[in-house]
């Protein structure tokens, strides 16, 4: 494996490119990032504090753990405390707080409930336990979607008949158009999502740019690939253009991933989906099927539909939607910090709750 | 959570790939990359190759690929 190459070349073109965003930014300029994977680069590097001041940097809805409703916790927590039942998750989601309790309380009070890596593994589980029922929380955007609609395809082929996936994924451009028509919403430009774009690529986005008049660029996770990003953004403005780029060109094609695309396509469909903080966004989610019905766990155990509240003074809702920023929140580091989180946002390692308080001590020094 | 990470892909068995992903030998399922080959890289997220990476413009952007691995390995 080759040595990186000194950092002072990765140095140097950062200078570079800050150079450029002074030049450039003489009017303030706005720019929302949309996925938690940027906000945690940006805080991690200290990027607000670097960037000039006419340069405001805020984050949206990009961590699928904090935008998932509290009716949709409460409900898989309502599955996971059902007898003869293993729950497979992600990490992030063992502490989000649902209107009572956690899958950490849950699985502390005896529930089977196992952390996984992959799709795979959750199918693995299955297998190995036959006589038991295993539930997958499918959460995420068009990155980890088209994974769990291949877990579905094998557990179909298969007759993996023990396992079953609730499904709450959401997908971006809905969202997206709801941030564009927010009036109270003062954002000149979109950072857009690298991975999120290297499945469904730009032409679903074009319309912020096309329509709203919202330019984008698809940004890869380095520092460097965001202070380059925001020069192309800031470019765009000085030339007169509205336009979906690609900084992150080493991954993200304009096309996306189309097989991954059919993927998703054969497994899932559009539907309705609630949102923390910005509730019923038509054709936000994807649901499971009708030919996958035996592996959809709303269908197989005809699962009710909660009502719960939101957790209250908790603002997630409002940080999500770029509203306020993390500290805004009275709670924020107070009553609500990573040990003791009251909101999701605090709680997923990419909320910007979190990402604000890990990596305060930094933009303080 | 839409984090992914480059790897490189070693061998090929099926949907299976054994891949190096910056020193550490993992597996993966390629299912969603049906195109890729041997010695390409690859972003995996969530156990899935989600995406070849371009050669050309990886090479380009090496050090970023490599400080990509660094802050993941810092991660884990
Ligand atoms: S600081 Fe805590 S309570 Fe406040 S918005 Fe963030 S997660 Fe919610």
């Amino acid at each position: 494996m080759p040595m990186p190459k000194e950092s002072n070349d990765v140095l140097a073109k950062a200078g570079e490119y800050l150079e450029e965003i002074k030049r450039l930014a003489s009017e303030p300029f706005t720019i929302m990032e949309v996925c938690g994977t940027h906000t945690v680069a940006i805080a991690k590097n200290a990027l607000r504090d670097i960037l000039p001041p006419t340069v405001r940097l805020i984050s949206g809805p990009g961590c699928p753990v904090c935008v998932t409703d509290s009716s949709d916790i409460d409900r898989y927590l309502y599955l996971a405390a059902q007898p003869n039942m293993i729950t497979v998750t992600f990490g992030d989601m063992i502490r989000v707080p649902g209107s009572k309790k956690n899958l950490q309380a849950l699985k502390a009070e005896g529930a089977d409930v196992r952390v996984v890596y992959s799709t795979q593994d959750a199918l693995e589980i299955a297998h190995k336990n036959p006589d038991k029922d295993v539930v997958f929380l499918g959460v995420g955007f068009e990155t980890t979607a088209p994974t769990v609609a291949i877990s579905l395809e094998i557990a179909q082929r298969d007759g993996i008949n023990n396992f079953s996936v609730l499904s709450m994924h959401k997908v971006v451009p809905p969202v997206l158009r709801l941030l564009a028509e927010d009036e109270q919403l003062d954002v000149d430009a979109f950072l857009d999502p690298g991975h999120v774009c290297a499945i469904i690529g730009t032409q679903p986005i074009e319309f912020m740019a096309k329509e709203f008049g919202k330019p984008g660029v698809v940004t890869g996770f380095e520092a460097l690939d965001i202070l380059e990003a925001i020069v192309m953004l800031l470019r765009q403005r000085e030339e007169g253009r509205s336009d979906i780029e690609i900084q992150y060109r080493r991954v993200a094609k304009a096309e996306g991933n189309p097989y991954a695309q059919t993927v998703v396509k054969r497994v899932f469909e559009p539907v309705d989906a609630s949102w923390r903080g910005m509730g019923l966004i038509p054709g936000s989610g994807l649901g499971i099927r009708e030919e996958f019905g035996p592996w959809d766990a709303i269908r197989k155990y005809s699962l009710p539909v909660f009502h719960s509240p939101e957790t209250p003074g908790c603002q997630c809702g409002e940080v999500l939607k770029g509203r306020i920023y993390p500290t805004q929140c009275a709670l924020f580091g107070k009553r609500c910090t990573p040990l003791k989180p009251v909101g999701p946002c605090m709680v997923s390692s990419e909320g910007s709750c979190a990402a604000y308080y890990r990596y305060s001590q930094r933009s303080d020094d | 959570m839409c984090l992914a990470i480059p790897a490189k892909i070693v061998s090929i068995d099926g949907v299976i790939a054994k891949v190096d992903m910056m020193g550490n030998e993992r597996i993966i399922s390629i299912d969603l990359v049906p195109e890729v080959r041997i010695g390409e890289y690859v972003l995996v997220h969530a156990g899935f190759a989600i995406g070849v990476v371009d050669d050309q413009s990886a090479k380009e952007t090496e050090e970023l690929l490599l400080e990509v691995a660094d802050a993941y390995a810092e991660g884990e």
